[in-house]
Formats: structure tokens, C-alpha cells, sequence
């Protein structure tokens, strides 16, 4: 039930793209900058990302090794939960799948750790299966640190929040933990298409 | 763990427009009725949902303005004059009027009386609103925290709440504001006419050492280049809150 507000028309968007934008987001052609304190800069030489938690040996790519990786160019939507979505963002980035190869695992969860502190909880099944990478280029460019340079998680399906910049590692988990965000009240799945903005929803 | 609240579902409310005050050209308050309110802190904000006739919604986020426990719940709209959502807060709303919003939202950038350490907030344009909730907060509460506010504005008519400013510094003990206008100044100002930069942060802010929590608030311009001036200054990053708005919404 919603109640109507007197004499509010909006901004109706028709044609093909309605259909590519959820319940309560709108268009934005500019890409905002959300994060909740000072952007780190952590130098090239000093990178490295790791794979941890519930696996036999963890795993850690220097910036350079991590760069040999097979990557790809991807053409992807994403809606982020203060509203505003984004059609055909294109990026470049490594497959979590490349990442997790051979990997043998019980764990059903990650969480995504990242430079500055910030972590976010994701299923693995939600990382896996060609559905999120590992970000270093946007629009044909180095990743810009205010959008999480130099590389952040990818994962288009999902709001915006769990594509967490700066990331610096997956922990593999028997259990989901609440990440930064999600201890806030933020939802602790995040499905744009079945508004998961906050706890219950 | 600190600082996390224990949330219920957030439901939708109707909330009622009792109150409307222009503050600028381009922004005005506004004071609900929100039976129900579950109470918020100082810097957290709501979300706004708008229907039309044929169902077609919109929803937008925005700070709150009041101290916690005020008797109304005020909102702060700035008008975007490109916005679907904000031009019909800003210009149709009126007294008696309903919306929905549900909240308060948001746990990490919030200030409460017991961090204990000064307080220094840095403010462009109207990203003063969630600050001003916690500026409100400490003086309702008798606390005595002592608080630098940085505000920058374009033109002194663009300033928000800047009688309330004027005389919240001039009565309360430890409450210091220090203006820049960044566009133009009325004559004879005698205060900082231009960005804030390193140098104004170096002589407004209080030393790193102090530990103050530090909330900056504005276009992601500002905020980038206050919070790495502060960093550089020695400041802990993770006491070091950041809230942006950019130029998309409305």
C-alpha cells in the first residue's frame, strides 16, 4: 500500500530501459562517489591480494602477478542503494572464478576485506559461476582510487555496496558474517530486483 | 560491536508536514509529524518514497536535520534544479500535507556526546544538514564537547541555518564556526573567501593529536580533498567520517 502524493508527477522513463531499472532507483549518466571515510592509496609494489579462510593453502598475487591473470572486458548494469543505477558501465577485471581455480572448499560465504577496513559478506555461490570479478579498468582506463582503484570487487547482480572497492582479499567462510555495512542495518543479501536495501526488507 | 544498532524492519511511515522554513533560495526545511518515529542519532538519515496517481514511484535519501528527540523530524532539501524528487519538496509541499519515508538509516556516520573527543566538522553547501543534527544534538543535551564547524558556501546567501549558527556560536561555550564564501563575499567580510585547502584545515582543525572525530560532508570534491588534506595533516583515517552527495539526484 502506498499513499498518493498530492499533485507529484515524476519522471517516468519509458521505452527499453525501464525494464533494466529497479523498484526505487533512478538513471544516472555520472558515476557518484560513495564511501565512508578518506580514500586509501596503497602503492602498486605494496598490493597484493589473497584468497584466506576455509582452503588447503591461501593464495597471494602481487599487483604483477595478479595483472598476468586472464582478464575480461565486461558490459554491466549496476544500481547502487542510495537509488541511483547505471546502464552499460564497461570494465575489465579478473573472474573470481579465475581466482578460486582448483580451489576445494566447504565454505559457503566470503568476505570481501578491503584497504581503509571496509568488508562486505557475499555467498560464494554469488561470486562464482561468471557473476563477479576483480575490477582494474573502467571505461577503458586505470580504476580512479575514489571508485576503489586500484581494484575493487565487481558483482553487477548485486547492490552496489558489495562491489567493494579497494579490495584486497576474499576470506572463505563456513558461515556468513555481517560485513560493514550490513552491521549497519544494510541487508545482508542485497538483491536490487527484490529491493534488499536494509535488514527485513 | 560499537556503534552497531539493533534494527527492526524498516516500515514506511506518513509522516505529516507540519512546518516550512526557507533557509535559501534553494532550500528549505521541513518539519514532519512522524507518528511512530523510533527516534534517530545525529547523522543518519531517511528515505523519502513518492507516489503518483498511477502508482509510478520515486524515492531519494536525505539527512536529518534535527537533534535526536526533537519534537519534529526536519528534513533540509536542497532544490536540484535538474531533480525529480527534490524541486516538489522544495516547492509543493504544504502544512498538512503526507508523505512516506522510512528510517532513521545509516549507523557509521553518526556523533554521539560520549566519543568524548573535540569535534570538528567540515561542511559544503548543504552538506551541513547532517551536521547540523549533531551541532543541535550537543547543544540540547547541555554537552560540552568542544566543536569547530568548517562551512563552506558560495555566497552568504547560500548559507543554511546561518542565524542559528550565529547565535549557537555566540552563547554556547565551545562551539567555534568559521565561514568561507568561496563565490562571493558582502562587503567588508573579513573571514576565508576562497576553497578550503591545506592551510585552512592546518589553522581551523583541531591538531591530530587531539584525536578529534572528524565528520566531512559535501560534494565528493570537497570531501576527497578535505579528508587526504586531513590525512596528511596526520589525522587518524578511521576517525575520519566521509558522507558525499555528487550532482546526480534530486
Amino acid at each position: 500500500m502506498s499513499y498518493v502524493s498530492r499533485g507529484f508527477r515524476g519522471r517516468r522513463r519509458e521505452g527499453g530501459d525501464a525494464a533494466r531499472i529497479p523498484t526505487g532507483q533512478y538513471l544516472t549518466d555520472d558515476f557518484p562517489v560513495l564511501s565512508a571515510g578518506p580514500t586509501p592509496h596503497t602503492p602498486l609494489d605494496e598490493w597484493t591480494f589473497s584468497v584466506m579462510g576455509e582452503l588447503d593453502e591461501p593464495r597471494t598475487w602481487t599487483w604483477e602477478e595478479f595483472r598476468t591473470l586472464p582478464s575480461e572486458t565486461l558490459t554491466k548494469d549496476i544500481h547502487c542503494v542510495t537509488k541511483w543505477s547505471k546502464l552499460d558501465t564497461v570494465w575489465e577485471g579478473v573472474s573470481v572464478d579465475t581466482l578460486l581455480e582448483g580451489v576445494e572448499t566447504a565454505a559457503e560465504y566470503v568476505l570481501a576485506y578491503c584497504d581503509g577496513g571496509y568488508t562486505t559478506n557475499l555467498p560464494l555461490e554469488d561470486v562464482t559461476g561468471g557473476k563477479a570479478w576483480v575490477a582494474f579498468g573502467y571505461d577503458g582506463e586505470a580504476l580512479d582510487p575514489e571508485h576503489g582503484g586500484p581494484a575493487r570487487l565487481l558483482v553487477p547482480h548485486l547492490y552496489f555496496w558489495k562491489s567493494a572497492k579497494w579490495v584486497r582479499g576474499l576470506t572463505l567462510r563456513a558461515e556468513d558474517e555481517p560485513g560493514f555495512w550490513e552491521r549497519y542495518g544494510y541487508h545482508m543479501y542485497g538483491d536490487p530486483w527484490q529491493e534488499q536495501r536494509y535488514w527485513g526488507d | 560491536m560499537a556503534g552497531t544498532a539493533v534494527l527492526g524492519r524498516l516500515t514506511w511511515r506518513l509522516a505529516e508536514v507540519v512546518r516550512l522554513v526557507d533557509e535559501t533560495p534553494r532550500v528549505r526545511s521541513i518539519a514532519f509529524d512522524v507518528p511512530g518515529w523510533p527516534g534517530h542519532r545525529a547523522g543518519q538519515h531517511v528515505d523519502v518514497r513518492l507516489t503518483a496517481e498511477d502508482g509510478y514511484q520515486a524515492q531519494r535519501s536525505y539527512s536529518i536535520a534535527s537533534a535526536p528527540g526533537a519534537e519534529t523530524l526536519v528534513l533540509t532539501v536542497e532544490r536540484l534544479e535538474d531533480g525529480e524528487v527534490s524541486p516538489y519538496l522544495v516547492d509543493e509541499l504544504r502544512p498538512g500535507d503526507r508523505i512516506e519515508l522510512r528510517g532513521p538509516v545509516g549507523g557509521y556516520f553518526v556523533w554521539t556526546p560520549e566519543d568524548g573527543s573535540p569535534l570538528l566538522l567540515v561542511a559544503g553547501g548543504s552538506g551541513v544538514v547532517p551536521l547540523m543534527a549533531m551541532l543541535r544534538h550537543r547543544v540540547a543535551v547541555r554537552d560540552g564537547t568542544p566543536v569547530r564547524l568548517l562551512y563552506s558556501s558560495r555566497t552568504l546567501e547560500d548559507v543554511i541555518y546561518g542565524a542559528e549558527l550565529e547565535r549557537v556560536a555566540a552563547v554556547s561555550d565551545g562551539i567555534e564556526v568559521v565561514h568561507t564564501l568561496t563565490r562571493s563575499q558582502p562587503a567588508g567580510w573579513s573571514g576565508y573567501a576562497r576553497r578550503i585547502d591545506d592551510d585552512m584545515l592546518a589553522e581551523v582543525s583541531w591538531p591530530a593529536t587531539d584525536q578529534p572525530a572528524v565528520f566531512v560532508c559535501g560534494p565528493t570534491r570537497l570531501v576527497e580533498g578535505v579528508a587526504a588534506a586531513l590525512v596528511a595533516l596526520s589525522h587518524d583515517p578511521l576517525r575520519i567520517k566521509t558522507e558525499r552527495f555528487g550532482p546526480t539526484g534530486g
